[in-house]
């Protein structure tokens, strides 16, 4: 069984490396600031005992007030899993740093995101659209789209 | 005197005879060689997720088939077990058992399709293929004697089935298992040791390990780049961990070994349908669920081994008949993430060999 | 060997028109429309043959709603493309495109000239019959090239460098390969090497034989080396952008070669139209099929190779087993002008057996990724 490890512990250890850096933990998921995700993700992907060397997947939610993306990280290793958020509260331009350097399964999984759900992704090496063609106007996956 | 040379870009797809649908790759050529290669995605996008969130938990189950539309079960059995673990809903024993019969069969029908297609690409004048789908046919009528169809089938819900299976599918099903390994060896006298095709496929579109897990491949894709990760035995669902199967595995990470790895798989497939066959209890297919499924606030992440790989379902509720958002986990579209860094270098013929040994569904990759 | 004492020395046999009314033209008229009633009609059996022959190797039926057993598909389909329209692509070169089809098509016809349907029976018995072959068979890659450049569409200029860099690799082995034959019978003329085939050569050169047959399959495309066809890649190569009449001589030319490779290698190795009881030409014809079938067959089972390795099975493959074949054979030939035929079957074939284990045992196909 994959063990889905609890935001909780996790958050307790980010807590001495990254002091301030989680907004909210769980025993199902961990909130990170969204500045200092690309930092914890780097951590995670290498830490001893960690070795989340998957990202299983990435989606984005609207929660209206804000965006929610959520990553699944799957370390393959030692066969568990935990879950990182990060919210986006500017609607008309959230921003989050690109994961893909870390892993390059993002590639794709991000420029999903960007195109249906519009959020920007910093430092990702050909963000552009990958369903939706390139002068579509809107996202279709934001709620206030019709 | 250098001889002066020209790349020149061309399209291959969106409508061509080997992109497995509308797939388009913008390849810039040096002579044969891809110098570089572009995917271009989004020809059948439907917007599956959006349409999801306007239908009830039920009415999803549709709309699943028509991702993958060469694996309609599996794509049914993650929505539901989804569903399911969103709003705490747990099947009947005999559903489970069924649920796995189903996956598997489903699985075989699709690697058949994958291996047949992927030969194909080589060149093969679709002899191969035409093998391949003399028995996928079997499996087709098996599916068509529970849901009535035979491509999409909708025949899983939240909590179990619609009905019960009809009493001729296990005799029928124990036929087709008798018969299958027979077939699979057929294919094996064919392909296995086949001089052209061990030429085409061995050593070329080499994944590696490394770049495999991160690039999040995952299916025989990942299990032929050497890594032993197969969610049914890493995180079992539907009771997987009550059968006993191996994860076959590849060295080199090659189009052939790809294609090993899925008739391997064919077969660790064929022993758990005889193991879940013998053990299949009697009882009820479904567990009382109300009409209109409801399930409290919060969120779901569910996987499966899909034939192409992990398919996962994220849901999300708002306490509504509806879901507040769906994603889908396209094990399809991120396989594909390295499509490029294995085909430039190669030459043409390769690109088509490296594409068809990745074995997507375009349903699947643009949803 | 004693087949041929004088080796060419008092042997001046000539290519004579016959003694007919109206001389050498009644023969040319009579003999042309037998040739394209020939090809024709063997071209549209060879349709059917391969379409339901190939339905079988397939486990399904082929055609068989037009006629008795789907017979008049091929006539059907004939009908069906004369009466589509023809579509010519705004930027084609619309000469070259316009004439492509005609050069191809035209010399692929032009072999069956010194093809002997029986003794004597043959539109001009050439001294320098193979020799003629193997020129006028190369002009139809002009065609070809002329098809694929003019389209002005990559796929087909794609396809047809590779028929271009094909046939030039290809022609050696099958001249240093037919060059064998040659010695043994001690003409060019086919129907004088018939004559000399009191043993078919396909036992007393297996190796020639068997190199000729990989490389006029590779030169005339079929599978497993129709690059530049292969519909899984090109799409449909140097004819993409061909419709109606022109796509159906491209058509038709491709099954003429495929017949002509099968009346030469028939003529060439397994004894023409020689044999016993039936007539000489149901003698020849019933070879042609069966050479044919052997093709169709290939096309059916096995996948395509690349072009490296296509390039690299002419080349580190074919050429120096087939310039070994040349030298074991002016050995043979000279060195005992007296053994009997019979002896040198199984000397020949153990040779070739040794050789095709050894070489392929040596040969690696296809090199790896390029840097680029």
């Amino acid at each position: 069984m994959t063990l889905a490890l609890s935001g909780d512990e996790i958050a307790a250890t980010l807590g001495g490396h990254f002091p301030g850096s989680v907004i909210e933990a769980s025993k199902s998921h961990l909130l990170v600031k969204s500045e200092s995700l690309f930092d914890i993700a780097s951590y995670l992907k290498t830490a001893p005992g960690l070795d989340f060397d998957f990202l299983c997947n990435i989606t984005a939610v609207d929660c209206f007030d804000y965006f929610e993306i959520v990553y699944q990280f799957t370390s393959l290793k030692h066969n568990h899993g935990l879950v990182v958020k990060a919210r986006c509260h500017d609607r008309s331009n959230p921003v989050l740093p690109s994961l893909v350097s870390l892993w390059r399964g993002a590639d794709l999984q991000e420029r999903e995101i960007y195109d249906l759900m519009g959020i920007t992704f910093q430092g990702h090496p050909n963000l552009k659209r990958i369903f939706l063609w390139e002068d579509f106007d809107g996202h279709p996956l934001r709620k206030d789209y019709l | 005197m250098a001889l002066k040379t020209e790349s020149f870009a061309l399209n291959i797809g969106p409508l061509h005879p080997s992109t497995h649908g509308v797939f388009r790759m913008r390849a810039v050529l040096d002579g044969e060689v891809i110098a570089n290669m572009e995917p271009v995605f989004g020809y059948l996008h439907r917007g599956i997720e959006k349409l999801a969130e306007e239908r009830t938990y039920t009415g999803v189950i549709p709309l699943t088939d028509r991702l993958d539309y060469l694996a309609s079960m599996s794509n049914n059995l993650a929505y539901v077990l989804a569903v399911e673990k969103l709003a705490e809903i747990s099947a009947p024993e005999r559903a489970t058992y069924l649920r796995v019969i189903l996956a598997e069969l489903q699985r075989i029908a699709s690697h058949l399709i994958a291996v047949g297609a992927f030969v194909n690409d080589c060149g093969a004048f679709f002899t191969p293929f035409l093998y391949m789908f003399r028995e996928r046919e079997k499996i087709l009528d098996l599916f068509e004697m529970l849901s009535g169809q035979r491509l999409l089938y909708n025949y899983m819900r939240i909590g179990g089935f619609n009905q019960d299976i009809p009493d001729e599918f296990l005799p029928a099903l124990q036929k087709f298992v008798s018969q299958m390994p027979g077939f699979i060896d057929e294919y094996d006298r064919l392909l296995a040791e086949n001089e052209i095709l061990l030429a085409r496929t061995k050593g070329v579109g080499i994944l590696p390990q490394d770049l495999a897990v991160n690039i999040s491949a995952s299916g025989p894709v990942l299990r032929a780049s050497g890594v032993k990760w197969d969610i049914r035995k890493a995180d079992p669902y539907c009771g997987y961990d009550r059968f006993e199967f191996d994860i076959p595995t590849g060295t080199a990470g090659d189009c052939y070994d790809r294609y090993r790895v899925r008739i391997e798989e064919m077969r660790q497939s064929l022993r758990i349908i005889e193991q879940a066959m013998k053990q299949l209890p009697s009882g009820a297919v479904k567990s009382t669920v109300p009409y209109l499924v409801r399930p409290p606030a919060g969120e779901a992440y569910a996987h499966i081994e899909a034939p192409k790989g992990e398919l996962g379902f994220y849901l999300v509720s708002d306490n509504s008949i509806a879901p507040y958002r769906c994603h889908i986990r396209a094990p399809s579209l991120i396989n594909l993430t390295a499509l490029r860094d294995m085909t430039v270098g190669w030459k043409v013929a390769d690109l088509i060999v490296i594409f068809g040994s990745i074995d997507i569904t375009m349903g699947e990759v643009d949803r | 060997m004693v087949l041929n004492p004088g080796l060419g020395m008092e042997y001046h046999w000539q290519a004579l028109p016959p003694d007919w009314p109206g001389n050498f033209w009644w023969h040319w008229l009579a003999f042309s429309v037998i040739i394209l009633a020939f090809v024709l009609g063997l071209v549209m059996g060879f349709i059917w043959l391969e379409r339901r022959g190939i339905g079988r190797f397939q486990i399904r039926l082929g055609p068989n709603r037009t006629g008795p057993f789907g017979l008049l598909q091929p006539i059907a389909d004939a009908v069906k493309v004369l009466l589509k329209e023809n579509i010519v692509p705004a930027a084609a070169d619309k000469i070259v495109h316009w004439l492509a089809p005609l050069v191809a098509f035209v010399p692929t016809l032009m072999i069956f000239a010194v093809v002997p349907f029986q003794d004597g029976a043959l539109l001009a018995d050439l001294n320098v019959g193979v020799l003629y072959i193997v020129a006028i068979s190369s002009i139809s890659t002009v065609g070809i090239f002329m098809a694929g450049w003019s389209s002005s569409n990559k796929y087909s200029l794609l396809a047809a460098m590779r028929d271009v860099a094909t046939v030039v690799s290809y022609e050696i082995p099958v001249v240093l390969s037919l060059a064998g034959v040659v010695l043994l019978a001690g003409s060019l003329s086919l129907n004088q090497i018939v004559m000399a085939q009191d043993i078919p050569f396909i036992l007393l050169q297996p190796l020639a034989f068997l190199l000729f047959f990989i490389a006029a399959s590779a030169e005339i495309n079929r599978t497993p080396f129709d690059l530049l066809e292969a519909d899984s890649e090109l799409v449909a190569g140097f004819h993409i952008e061909y419709s109606g009449m022109k796509f159906a001589l491209f058509y038709l030319t491709e099954y003429a070669e495929a017949l002509a490779v099968s009346a030469i290698i028939a003529t060439l190795f397994l004894g023409g139209w020689r044999g016993p009881v039936l007539p000489p030409w149901l003698w020849f014809v019933g070879k042609v099929v069966a050479v044919f079938s052997v093709m169709f067959w290939i096309r059916s089972t096995l996948p395509r190779v690349r072009i490296d390795q296509l390039m690299a099975l002419a080349w580190k493959f074919l050429l120096p087993l087939a310039l070994i074949n040349l030298v074991v054979t002016a050995v043979q030939v000279l060195a005992w002008p007296e053994a009997s035929l019979w002896a040198m079957v199984p000397v020949n074939v153990a040779i070739m057996a040794a050789l095709v284990v050894t070489w392929s045992r040596l040969l690696k196909l296809g090199g790896g990724r390029v840097e680029v």
